[in-house]
């Protein structure tokens, strides 16, 4: 059994099928990465693990999704949800504060006020997504200062912050530079030690490198889910092929 | 032919442009030149400090105009701004499409209603409510007092709170927001500890020009504030504003006691290129965050 | 499904009190601020419709009828006379400031910023200016002229702003397509340019109206409060909103100074629908363009 159990799931925005029938399981403490070319319903996909979604008018979802065999669009709390399921977006998009009160805006969120445990888990955040000799002694500037691969960074700590236990990544590093994106990357692969990392991405060499499963999607079909290995080598359906060896581009 | 006519109309649109900067000049012109030399008459000091206005025996103190302006503002900024900035909150973040033109629409006709029907009304519904509970509770008065005067004044800022709120929180990037709910955090504490606070500036503009606004209202606070030239004594006591010191009293006013009329216009006018310096750094600082 | 239920959102709120406070106050405010808006105009339409009779129409008035005729035909006068005056210097100094002037020029600076100052002036300093200069100084005297002057002073930054985001949203390649007819740079101000911003400039006017319809405290002392229509321009006559604060601070004629209230304020309604008709039509129009 999975950590995320994506079971008949169909996604609709008013009238147009963006996801037909996956069933998938992400396993823990790997990273999967979710590969296609644009409009194939990856993202989208994604963002239904944490219910984004739930911000796009006439979005609808039939099936389930489960988290540790929970329903999320059940009884769940979506808040709570979102506290286990923590989500970096494609732009990093630090909030226009200090990068200590960026930290501690999730633990503030969820009832944690005392400074010291506050000061404990910035310093932890920060260096576990390895941000924290950068920034220890400009806490109190203005997070909007840093560089883009600084601030996508920061984006992960604060994503960290509530100790969440999975962890969405919305092409992170399409933004930045390739340094910043080989930090990002190693970064991940640390992380997937206490964390289970869903990743989509536009670059399929960033897939082979990092993750452990791949599923490839295409027009809101999920083609072909597995190892990432044995989808790399020996895609199983012609489609998949072509995309990998870049006939879709 | 043709060239002497291009000029000629570029010629006139220069002219026409330069009206504004005419305009401002004359009305600086003409208020200082007559209400400086009153001022110095009467002595900076004792016309801004007097405590008392008493035309028919030559003292012109205008403090207790002055205190009535920025109570009467005051009131109306502690009444307005909150409810202002909580409905623009409900405009932006909160009210569903359908309903959302029809609102707007009645925000912009809450801007258009004439001072004098808000005056009115005043006058007609507030003044008799506030005197009826100040005599229940033995407060005294008699109705037109500083917080009528607030009340009304809180009622006719909304608009320009609204606005400008609404717009300076529209203009706050989308990604905050999600950036915010993404962390577990519920629809109001994403806006107000993430949304409201990056649209600072622009909700500081909003408020300013509110300020604005309620000092330089004239009719609708002669209706309701009772008017009496003497320092507030209380908020259900009648207070005299800046303004209404010149309507009041500029038709019969002549010599000196007119001048310190005009005097009086000279402080208000101050007051307002203070306030407008101020949105336009704001602004300046909005658009450069 | 997949927008939260109510049930989920209650149980949410329930575990949050302080998120509950957040949403209720803001509720609340709402609904304070449009109740607040709508009890005024109930509360002045049922006073005042029964009380619009036939009488407050009588072409004179007399202390008898308190008509609001004469004060109503003085308003149109006022309206059209002030934007004679306002509307072509405004359009002709928005054409300056879009069209003609370079950027970054610190004479330019110098206009916008008097322009913003002007927009800020209460309407007593204005009442007072228009006093001071064109009653006293020019010795108009109290007149239509005088108040129609003061007012149009009063307009001119809503137009010149109004008409310059108008004329900034005509695209470039209209111009483009007029030089390149060989058309001078006046004739595509005027053929071209100038016609594709005229909904624009239009709803900018209509708010003017507005403005004049409701302005009370910058005629007092300009156009005066004697209730008659006068033979020509330079004569006193009271606009509606002045008669009606007579009206009320006089305390005689609460009942017609109701039913003037709910003439202001179908005006002001009216004229209110009208610009924010406009307005749509050209975002519709805009829309269009732009793709």
């Amino acid at each position: 059994m999975g950590k995320i159990s994506v079971k008949n799931l169909d996604l609709y925005y008013g009238d147009f099928k963006a996801l037909k029938n996956i069933n998938m399981e992400i396993e823990a403490n790997k990273i999967t990465a979710f590969i296609g070319p644009s409009g194939c319903g990856k993202s989208t996909l994604l963002k239904s693990i944490n219910r984004m979604n739930d911000l796009v008018e006439g979005c609808r979802i039939d099936g389930q999704i489960l988290l540790d065999q929970e329903d999320i669009y059940g009884r769940m709390d979506v808040n709570l949800l979102r506290k286990r399921v923590g989500m970096v977006f494609q732009k990093p998009n630090p909030f226009p504060m200090s990068i200590y009160d960026n930290i501690a805006f999730g633990p503030r969120t969820h009832g944690i006020h005392s400074k010291a445990k506050l000061d404990d888990i910035v310093e932890k955040s920060l260096r576990q997504a390895a941000i924290w000799e950068e920034t220890k002694d400009r806490l109190k500037k203005s997070a909007l200062g840093m560089s883009g691969g600084q601030q996508q960074r920061l984006c992960i700590a604060r994503a960290l912050a509530v100790q969440p236990e999975v962890l969405l990544m919305d092409e992170p590093t399409s933004a930045l530079d390739p340094i910043s994106t080989s930090k990002i990357e190693d970064l991940a692969m640390e992380l997937k030690k206490d964390y289970t990392i869903v990743m989509v991405t536009h670059n399929m060499q960033q897939a082979v490198r990092v993750s452990d499963n791949t599923a490839f999607f295409l027009l809101g079909e999920m083609i072909e889910y597995n190892n990432t290995e044995k989808l790399f080598s020996i895609p199983s359906d012609k489609r998949t092929e072509d995309y990998i060896t870049g006939r879709f581009g | 032919m043709k060239a002497w006519k291009e000029k000629f109309m570029q010629g006139v649109f220069f002219i026409a442009a330069c009206t504004s900067v005419l305009a401002v000049a004359l009305i600086c012109v003409f208020l200082f030149a007559n209400g400086i030399p009153a001022m110095k008459e009467i002595g900076f000091m004792e016309f801004l400090t007097g405590e008392r206005w008493k035309p028919t025996n030559e003292i012109f103190g205008i403090l207790p105009m002055i205190m009535g302006s920025i109570y009467v503002t005051a009131g109306a900024i502690i009444l307005g701004v909150p409810i202002g900035i909580l409905t623009s909150v409900f405009m932006a973040k909160y009210c569903p499409k359908k309903i959302y033109p029809v609102l707007k629409g009645a925000t912009e006709l809450l801007a258009g209603i004439p001072s004098v029907v808000y005056g009115f009304f005043g006058l007609v519904v507030l003044v008799p409510l506030i005197r009826d509970i100040c005599q229940k509770f033995h407060w005294g008065g008699n109705g037109s007092s500083i917080l009528t005067a607030s009340i009304l004044l809180g009622m006719m800022i909304l608009p320009t709170i609204i606005g400008v709120t609404e717009s300076a929180i529209r203009s706050v990037p989308a990604h905050y927001y999600e950036g915010a709910l993404a962390l577990g955090a519920t629809h109001e504490r994403s806006i107000f500890s993430v949304v409201l606070p990056a649209a600072k500036s622009g909700v500081v503009a909003g408020i300013v020009l509110g300020i604005g606004r309620a000092i330089g209202e004239t009719m609708a606070v002669i209706m309701v504030a009772g008017n009496q030239a003497r320092m507030p004594a209380g908020i259900v006591r009648g207070v005299r504003t800046l303004t209404a010191n010149i309507v009041l009293e500029m038709g019969y006013a002549a010599g000196l006691h007119r001048e310190a009329l005009i005097a009086t216009a000279v402080v208000l006018f101050v007051f307002i290129l203070l306030i407008n310096l101020s949105v336009s750094l704001l602004n300046r600082r909005a658009q450069h965050e | 499904m997949n927008k939260q239920t109510i049930g989920q959102k209650l149980r949410a709120y329930r575990r949050r009190p302080g998120s509950l406070i957040l949403m209720l106050l803001v509720m609340l405010s709402a609904v304070a601020t449009f109740a607040v808006l709508l009890f005024l105009i109930a509360y002045i339409l049922i006073k005042g419709l029964p009380h619009l009779t036939p009488d407050l129409f009588a072409l004179k008035y007399t202390s008898e009828n308190a008509s609001l005729m004469p004060a109503l035909l003085n308003t149109i006068g006022m309206t059209a006379l002030s934007l004679v005056i306002a509307v072509p210097l405004g359009i002709f100094a928005a054409i300056f400031l879009v069209e003609y002037a370079k950027r970054g020029n610190k004479f330019v600076e110098i206009i916008r910023l008097t322009t913003e100052t002007l927009s800020g002036i209460p309407s007593i300093v204005y009442g007072l200016f228009g006093l001071l200069f064109f009653v006293t100084t020019l010795g108009w005297g109290y007149s239509l002229l005088a108040g129609a002057f003061t007012l149009a002073i009063m307009i001119l930054p809503l137009i010149i702003r109004t008409t310059e985001e108008a004329l900034k949203s005509v695209p470039d390649s209209f111009r483009e397509g007029s030089f390149g007819l060989g058309a001078g740079k006046l004739r595509t101000v005027f053929c071209v340019v100038l016609p594709s911003a005229v909904p624009g400039i239009l709803a900018g006017v209509i708010l003017a109206v507005g403005r004049i319809v409701g302005e009370t405290a910058a005629l007092i002392y300009t156009a005066g409060t004697v209730p008659a229509v006068p033979k020509s321009v330079m004569g006193s006559g009271r606009t509606l909103a002045v008669h009606m604060y007579n009206l009320s601070s006089e305390g005689l004629y609460m009942d017609q100074a109701y039913a003037t209230a709910v003439v202001l304020l179908v005006l002001v309604v009216g004229i209110n629908c009208l610009s924010g008709y406009i307005a749509k039509k050209i975002t519709k129009g805009n829309g269009n363009g732009e793709n």
